[in-house]
C-alpha cells in the first residue's frame, strides 16, 4: 500500500516535479482564496483568470512558448484589468463587480482575438490548458516565487486585510490602509493566477485557489485555521489528485481540481461547521 | 446625339462581353482543401488551372480548428472541396452546412485502408493517412479525378502533372526505404508527441510511441507518461522528437527525465510555411527522414 503511493514519485522525476510544483501552488493560493471567500468575491477568481488571457497571449506572440513571457503579460494584463476597474469603482456611481465583469469580458475578448487571429499556429488555448506534468525549472521557480510572495505579504497585511473582510467601512475610517490593503490583495489573486496557468490552465488554476478556500469554511471557524485547513485541503488534493492520475489514466490538472471538489462534497456533508449531517441530526440542545 | 453615342459605347461594351468565355477559361477553378499537406497535394496536380484555398494554413493543427467567416465565403466559393475524412477534419460538418457550400466534396483518403488503433479501449480509425507514400499516390489519383470530372478540358494538364507526381512520390519511397534499411534494426525507434506517424512506421518500420493519442485534443495523462518514460528506459531509445503542431513541454521534460535526446522536429500534421524545412508534401518527407536519420544513425 505505501509502495503504491510513494512509488510514483519515486521512478519518476516529473512526478517529483508535478507534486513539488502543486505543494507550493497550494502554499499560495489557498490563503488567498479564503479571503476571497470571507469578502463574497469568490467569482472574482474566475473573471480573473479569464483576464489574464490577453497577456498571456501577447505574452507568446512575442517570445513564444516562454514562461516568463507569458506570465509576465498575464500579470500586466491583470493588473490593468484590477487598476482600471478600482478607479471606475471609486470614481463613478458602479459597484466593483460590475466594472469589474465588464473589464474581464473585454480582456478576455481581447485574448480570443489574439488567439484566434494567430490561431493557426500552435493552438495557443491548448497550451493556457497548462500542463502540470511538464513543469521545468523556470515554472517551478516562478510558481515557488509567488507562493512565498504569497505568505510574506499576506503576513503584513493581515490584520488590515481581516478587517476588511468583515467591516471594510470600520477599517477606512480608522485607518488610511484600506486602498493599499485591497489593492496589495488583488495584486495577489493576479499573481497566483499567473503562477497557477502554467501548471494547470487558466480555467484550472482557479479550482486550487477556490475549492479548498471553500471546503475550508466547514472545518474551521476563525480565519487563521480556515487557512491551515485550506492548505491542507489543496496538499491532499494535489496528492491525491496525481496519483489518481497516474493510476487512472486521468489527465492530471482535472484529476486533481476534481479531487479538490470530492473533498468539498464530503465536507458539505460531514463538515462540522454547518454540514448538512448535522443538521439533520438533533443535537443536545444548551441548558442553562 | 449623346444618346447616340451611349448606344454606340453600350453596343461596344457588349461585345467585349461576347468575348467573355474566352476570357473565362483562364481563370483558375476555385478549390478547397482543409489543410495545408492536401492544399499542397492539389496544387500540384491542378497546376495553373485551379486556384486552391486552404484552411487550416502552415504549423496548423487540423484536429481542432475554428473556421471564420473568410472560410465560410471563400468555401461558398469552391467548386470542390478536398477533405482528408477518416475523421480528422470534425470542423468541417458544421462549415459546410453553414457556408451554403453546393459543390463536390471529395474524400481524399477515398480507397485507402484505414489504421484502427486502440485509445483508452476504445477503438479508433487514424486520419494520418499521408504519412504512407503509398496512400499519397491514392491521395494524388483521387485529387486528380476529382479535378477531370470537374473540369473536363483539363484533363491532360491534370493528367499530366498527376503523373508527374506520382513519379516524384514513388522516387521518395526508395530515398525513405533506404535511409531507413541504414538504420540499425534496434534503434528504429521514435518518441513523438501525438500518434501522427503510425502509417509512417507501419509503412517503413520504424516504431512510433506518443503520450498523446490520435487527435492533438487528448491530454496526457500521468500514468501515459510514466509508460513512456518506462519504455524509453528499458528499451534506450535514443532520441525524441518535437512537432510542429502541438506543445512541446512535455516531451523535453520526458527527454530531461530520460537522457533520450531530442532529435529535432518532425512535421506531422501541416506543412512549414513556403520557405521554410518543409513547404510541400514530399519536402515534408525529406525533412522528416533527414531528421530521424541523423538523429537515430549517430
Amino acid at each position: 500500500m505505501i509502495h503504491a503511493i510513494i512509488d510514483p514519485f519515486v521512478d519518476f522525476a516529473f512526478m517529483r516535479r508535478a507534486l513539488v510544483g502543486c505543494f507550493a501552488l497550494s502554499l499560495g493560493a489557498p490563503p488567498v482564496g479564503v479571503f476571497l471567500v470571507l469578502r463574497r468575491l469568490s467569482l472574482m477568481g474566475d473573471a480573473m483568470s479569464h483576464a489574464i488571457l490577453p497577456g498571456a497571449a501577447i505574452g507568446f506572440l512575442v517570445a513564444g512558448l516562454s514562461v516568463p513571457a507569458m506570465s509576465f503579460g498575464g500579470f500586466i494584463a491583470g493588473i490593468a484589468v484590477v487598476l482600471l476597474a478600482g478607479a471606475v469603482t471609486r470614481s463613478t456611481m458602479l459597484r466593483e463587480d460590475a466594472s469589474l465583469a465588464a473589464f474581464y469580458l473585454v480582456s478576455l475578448a481581447l485574448g480570443v482575438m489574439i488567439v484566434s487571429v494567430k490561431g493557426s499556429s500552435i493552438d495557443l488555448l491548448h497550451v493556457l490548458f497548462g500542463t502540470v506534468l511538464a513543469l521545468d525549472d523556470a515554472a517551478l521557480i516562478l510558481i515557488a516565487a509567488i507562493a512565498t510572495l504569497t505568505m510574506l505579504i499576506l503576513a503584513i497585511i493581515y490584520r488590515p486585510l481581516v478587517l476588511e473582510c468583515f467591516d471594510p467601512n470600520f477599517l477606512s475610517s480608522v485607518s488610511r490602509l484600506s486602498t493599499p490593503t485591497h489593492f496589495l490583495f488583488l495584486v495577489l489573486v493576479v499573481l497566483n493566477l499567473v503562477g497557477g496557468f502554467q501548471a494547470l490552465g487558466t480555467l484550472m488554476v482557479v479550482g486550487i485557489m477556490l475549492l479548498p478556500a471553500i471546503t475550508a469554511r466547514f472545518w474551521a471557524q476563525d480565519i487563521s485555521n480556515m487557512i491551515v485547513v485550506a492548505v491542507a485541503a489543496a496538499f491532499a488534493s494535489s496528492f491525491i489528485g496525481l496519483l489518481v492520475s497516474y493510476y487512472a489514466n486521468l489527465p492530471s490538472g482535472p484529476a486533481i481540481i476534481l479531487t479538490a471538489g470530492a473533498g468539498y462534497l464530503v465536507s458539505m456533508l460531514i463538515g462540522v461547521q454547518g454540514g448538512l449531517l448535522w443538521q439533520f441530526m438533533p443535537r443536545r440542545h444548551l441548558e442553562a | 446625339m449623346n444618346r447616340r453615342l451611349f448606344f454606340v459605347a453600350a453596343a461596344a461594351f457588349a461585345a467585349m462581353l461576347g468575348v467573355g468565355p474566352g476570357v473565362q477559361a483562364a481563370e483558375p477553378m476555385k478549390v478547397s482543401a482543409s489543410f495545408s499537406i492536401l492544399g499542397d497535394m492539389v496544387k500540384q496536380v491542378g497546376g495553373g488551372r485551379v486556384e486552391v484555398f486552404t484552411f487550416v494554413g502552415p504549423n496548423g493543427d487540423a484536429h481542432v480548428y475554428e473556421p471564420t467567416p473568410a472560410d465560410a465565403k471563400e468555401l461558398s466559393e469552391s467548386k470542390i472541396l478536398f477533405i482528408n475524412g477518416l475523421g480528422l477534419e470534425g470542423w468541417m460538418t458544421r462549415l459546410e452546412k453553414s457556408s451554403g457550400f453546393k459543390g463536390t466534396v471529395v474524400t481524399a483518403t477515398k480507397g485507402i485502408t484505414p489504421r484502427k488503433m486502440v485509445e483508452n479501449e476504445k477503438t479508433v480509425t487514424d486520419p494520418h493517412a499521408w504519412q504512407d507514400l503509398g496512400n499519397g499516390k491514392i491521395y494524388v489519383t483521387n485529387i486528380r479525378d476529382a479535378l477531370i470530372a470537374a473540369d473536363p478540358a483539363g484533363k491532360v494538364t491534370y493528367e499530366a502533372n498527376a503523373q508527374k507526381f506520382l513519379d516524384a512520390i514513388a522516387q521518395m519511397e526508395t530515398t525513405v526505404k533506404q535511409a531507413v534499411a541504414k538504420l540499425p534494426p534496434e534503434r528504429r525507434k521514435i518518441i513523438t508527441t501525438h500518434d501522427a506517424f503510425g502509417y509512417f512506421g507501419a509503412a517503413y518500420g520504424i516504431e512510433f510511441i506518443a503520450p498523446e493519442g490520435v487527435s492533438t485534443e487528448s491530454e496526457a495523462s500521468a500514468k501515459d507518461v510514466a509508460k513512456i518514460i518506462t519504455q524509453i528506459k528499458k528499451e534506450k531509445i535514443p532520441a525524441v522528437f518535437l512537432e510542429n503542431v502541438t506543445d512541446s513541454r512535455l516531451l523535453e521534460q520526458i527527454s530531461r527525465e530520460t537522457g533520450a535526446k531530442i532529435g529535432g522536429t518532425l512535421f506531422s500534421d501541416a506543412l512549414s510555411p513556403p520557405d521554410g524545412p518543409a513547404g510541400t508534401y514530399l519536402d515534408m518527407f525529406r525533412n522528416n527522414i533527414e531528421t530521424m536519420s541523423a538523429a537515430l544513425s549517430s
